[in-house]
């Protein structure tokens, strides 16, 4: 900031990219506010959201190659001031949540108009903006306290949305409650660590924390503050045995919140933790602390085999998923318990995947639930019949869940149990392909539910479209044939996305061994790195 | 006939001095305790002081609901906007020196004060509607509502 006019260097578009990718989201939430029309609300939102994703694009093309770029907030230098700061780790989580958002609206749509009352839309599209904005900053950000913040902010607009399903399901807001509690004690455990760090260092920008905590040495303010950090994030990221907001918030949110939901918010909480675990406390620390080896590695197996376990038994195809996710999320702590390149590319990889796979198979959830109104075994029986595109690409991403070869899931899974094998860890790669195993009980049984039952003429309901303020609903009450085009063509980009990303490795795999590479040689530091 | 005749007379005096007293720590935030968080309270305090002793309708005819929903994304607008007016001016998201190149410092001073306000306008407007949202909600609950 205090340079004088004559040193003073105009700042072009591209030099503001790693903050515009989360400003866009951010501004077009108020302006859509005041506006007050559901109609500009989403043009704002597909306008935020695509300028995100050309942002984030733009970010991870130039950091693919190793570094980092620093942009310093209100022109404050780095230590001083809030900085964000984007390398290939954040730039590839940038690019899944912004991606994700660009495919999911026009999805959102036409599924919305069917499950929350028009008067809501407005704000509705609101919160997903300031959702999106949150998730962005939490990864963008190169600020201990900013990620708090961030998290707050996605957290917060994610109740909200979440309680938008009791339109559907009065559960909705029991669930969107209880993940309110349990996100905030995540959120207070956090910012607790947080302070500690703060009291010990003096300072809450991440490189610098590094720095200082590497010179500090271990002692025990550390450690409690690394505990806090560690168990707040966990509830976010709905580790087992922290997780059951998790399964009630996805099955009774509206289907194309829990789109969004499954394959963005607990892939930037997992990043926050990849970011605390590697960049702020450094690799030898988190090791000497047995956290990997002694926490890490007994959840992630527990979560793999359990939640598989538990999904066979639901009776709700969202609830399955749910809890299908949260095995997923075992999957992802298993490739950070590793500590090896190959592991933590491997989690990095998972985290785009499975974001793709989940979201399609919700999508999929989402165009039932439009049809027949719930995604109960009973209600959708035989509907593959009748709606055989969209159950096909559900297919897709069915076999890309259980990660057959030429789908994305096999790549992650693949190099996970190429990992473990490599860290001399059998039991963890055989326990993979249990769980894998399990996965395939889950899927077939959906694919036996759509394709094989005869339907099911006493349970299946005719979906009641809502109203837009109680006027008729003319235009959203098609409840026959298959999912209509707007649905369709997002989830047949993510189905093509599946296959593609099972075969065409470049981009995912490229980014990701870069950003294991630069996460497990701990921090930069302040150093300077940038480009 | 009217109830209360103390508490209307004292606190339609003191409605002005709140709402002064609002705009002062507002304004004076930058050299003097105080800033946006606490204006936006006061002056938030001042209209909830009016709801409770004359009732929720008369001060929804003053301040309606819709107006408070804006008024809470007006500020956060107001405080973009003015990091968003920096970038255009070729400096960093909400370098204020942008305001008076050849002045770091007075830039600093005005830019700081336009953000307060965004703050404070969006304090008030979220304090208001949250006392809405508690002082409007029906006694008891329907079976329908439920």
């Amino acid at each position: 900031m205090a340079a004088g006019a004559a040193e003073h260097v105009s700042r072009t578009l591209a030099d503001h990219l790693p903050i515009l990718v989360v400003l866009a989201p951010f501004v077009a939430a108020p302006v859509a506010v005041v506006i007050g029309n559901r109609n500009a609300a989403r043009t704002l939102a597909v306008l935020a959201t695509v300028i995100s994703l050309v942002a984030s694009w733009l970010l991870l093309r130039q950091v693919v190659g190793g570094g980092y770029i620093s942009y310093p907030i209100g022109g404050w230098p780095p230590p001083i001031g809030i900085e964000y700061r984007i390398d290939a780790a954040n730039a590839f989580v940038l690019l899944l949540i912004s991606a994700i958002g660009t495919v999911f609206l026009p999805y959102a749509f036409r599924s919305l108009d069917h499950e929350i009352p028009w008067r809501n839309h407005t704000l509705v599209y609101c919160c997903y903006l300031l959702c999106l904005s949150g998730l962005l900053g939490i990864v963008a950000t190169g600020d201990g306290f900013n990620v708090f913040v961030f998290l707050e902010i996605s957290s917060l607009s994610t109740y909200i949305l979440v309680s938008q399903g009791c339109y559907r399901d009065k559960r909705a807001l029991t669930a969107a409650y209880d993940y309110l509690i349990m996100g905030t004690i995540g959120a207070v455990f956090f910012v607790i660590g947080l302070g500690m760090l703060y009291m010990m260092t003096g300072t809450l920008n991440m490189a610098d924390l590094a720095d200082r905590i590497a010179a500090q040495g271990p002692n025990r303010t550390l450690l409690a503050a690394f505990a806090f950090i560690v168990v707040g994030v966990s509830l976010k990221v709905a580790i087992f045995p922290l997780h059951m907001w998790l399964p009630y918030a996805y099955s009774h949110a509206p289907s194309a919140v829990t789109v969004f939901l499954s394959a963005t918010a607990t892939k930037a909480s997992i990043y926050v933790l990849l970011r605390f675990l590697f960049s702020v406390f450094q690799p030898e620390f988190v090791v000497a602390t047995l956290t990997p080896q002694a926490v890490l590695l007994p959840l992630a197996i527990a979560a793999m085999v359990v939640m598989s376990f538990v999904a066979v038994f639901q009776t709700d195809l969202k609830r399955m998923l749910a809890y299908s996710s949260l095995a997923h999320v075992g999957y992802l702590l298993l490739g950070v318990a590793l500590m090896n390149v190959d592991g933590l590319s491997a989690t990095i990889i998972h985290l785009f995947n499975h974001g793709i796979t989940k979201a399609l198979l919700f999508m999929g959830a989402g165009a039932l639930v439009l049809r027949v109104g719930s995604t109960f075994y009973d209600d959708i029986a035989g509907l593959g019949r009748s709606m055989p595109v969209m159950s096909a690409a559900m297919v897709i991403g069915g076999l890309s869940l259980v990660g057959v070869p030429g789908t994305a899931g096999f790549v992650s899974k693949w190099l996970l149990v190429q990992a473990s094998f490599e860290r001399g860890w059998t039991f963890a790669a055989v326990l993979v392909v249990a769980s894998t195993l399990l996965t395939v009980v889950n899927m077939w049984r959906v694919f036996e539910v759509l394709y094989i039952r005869s339907p099911n003429p006493g349970s299946q309901r005719q979906s009641q479209p809502l109203t837009s303020a109680g006027g008729p609903a003319g235009r959203i009450a098609d409840t026959t044939g298959d999912a209509p085009l707007m649905m369709l063509v997002p989830i047949w980009i993510l189905a093509i996305a599946c296959i593609w990303f099972g075969i065409d490795t470049g981009l995912t795999l490229g980014s990701a061994q870069v950003a294991a590479e630069s996460l497990l040689s701990g921090s930069l530091g302040m150093a300077d790195g940038a480009i | 006939m009217r109830h209360h005749l103390i508490l209307r007379t004292v606190s339609k005096l003191l409605i002005g001095a709140i709402l002064l007293f609002g705009l002062y720590v507002q304004f004076h935030g930058d050299f003097s305790p105080g800033g946006g968080f606490q204006a936006g309270v006061i002056v938030a305090v001042a209209f909830i002081l009016h709801g409770i002793v004359f009732g929720l309708g008369m001060v929804q005819r003053v301040f309606p609901r819709w107006l408070v929903h804006k008024l809470a994304a007006v500020g956060v607008l107001v405080y973009a906007g003015t990091g968003v007016l920096g970038m255009f001016l070729g400096y960093d998201f909400l370098d204020y020196g942008a305001f008076s190149p050849d002045h770091p410092s007075h830039g600093q001073h005005w830019g700081i004060l336009a953000v307060e306000l965004g703050v404070g306008i969006t304090v008030a407007g979220v304090m208001v509607s949250v006392y809405y949202a508690f002082a409007g909600r029906p006694p008891q609950m329907s079976d329908e509502d439920w």
